[in-house]
């Protein structure tokens, strides 16, 4: 288990190997990629600037994580999330999850993503060509985490 | 409250409305929860007012755990105001 949080950029074929090699019980890896996109609600996006909470944003991370390993039988994870300044097609976040078979890796990689959204502390900023405004939170992210709610 | 202050950290439009990152509080003796705390934070001025008049959006963390209005503020808490998260 793993959480950075980070102002760099990251390569991702080298995290992914880093966390497989010597873990020869892995049999499949799941990785989602967020970028930042060039458009919102149909305006141009020049550039976006996250900002998060030093501290708490550790903390949900790793409760995040340490929850998908309750929930699956994973061998590795992973999440990087970056924040400060970042220019359309720059990665944002890398989640990684692996495991003996593809199941549980791809159900953890889409569990950790959905949790993120919604319980890490990170703010998005989108700076367009004649403004700035903070992104609103979606509903859509509310219900994609609520699906995976223990009823 | 005792002596010791509160701690309060403000975050994305909640700082950019109230125009501080951080400050240090110390609220009077009938403030002992979360939704005491923000009713009294807004009357510290237009600024606390416009950037908290909306309890339903607005989100608190204590000591870097998310809160609920019923959730006990002590002296010394570290607590959190910010909008619904946006990351990922």
């Amino acid at each position: 288990m793993a959480v950075k949080v980070q102002a760099e950029d990251f390569d991702v074929g080298a995290e992914i190997n880093g966390l497989t090699r010597d873990r020869p019980s892995i049999g499949g890896v799941a990785s989602f990629i967020g970028l930042v996109r060039d458009m919102a609600g149909g305006e141009m996006i020049r550039s976006m600037t996250l900002e998060h909470y030093p501290g708490m944003t550790e903390r949900m991370l790793a409760d995040i994580e340490a929850e998908a390993h309750r929930r699956w039988p994973l061998d590795a994870s992973l999440i990087i999330h970056r924040y400060g300044h970042l220019q359309p097609g720059d990665r944002i976040v890398l989640v990684v999850a692996a495991s003996a078979h593809r199941q549980a890796a791809f159900d953890a990689c889409q569990f950790l993503m959905d949790w993120l959204k919604t319980q890490a502390p990170f703010w998005k900023k989108e700076e367009t060509p004649t403004d700035a405004r903070w992104v609103e939170a979606r509903a859509s992210d509310d219900a994609a985490a609520d699906r995976w709610r223990k009823s | 409250m005792s002596d010791q202050p509160i701690k309060l950290l403000y975050f994305a439009w909640v700082r950019d409305r109230i125009g501080l990152a951080e400050e240090s509080v110390a609220p009077p003796d009938g403030v002992t929860d979360v939704a005491g705390l923000m009713t009294w934070l807004r009357t510290r001025g237009p600024r606390y007012e416009a950037a908290l008049k909306n309890e339903r959006v607005v989100r608190v963390a204590i000591n870097q755990r998310f809160a609920q209005p019923e959730d006990a503020v002590a002296p010394g808490d570290e607590v959190a105001v910010f909008p619904p998260v946006t990351g990922g």
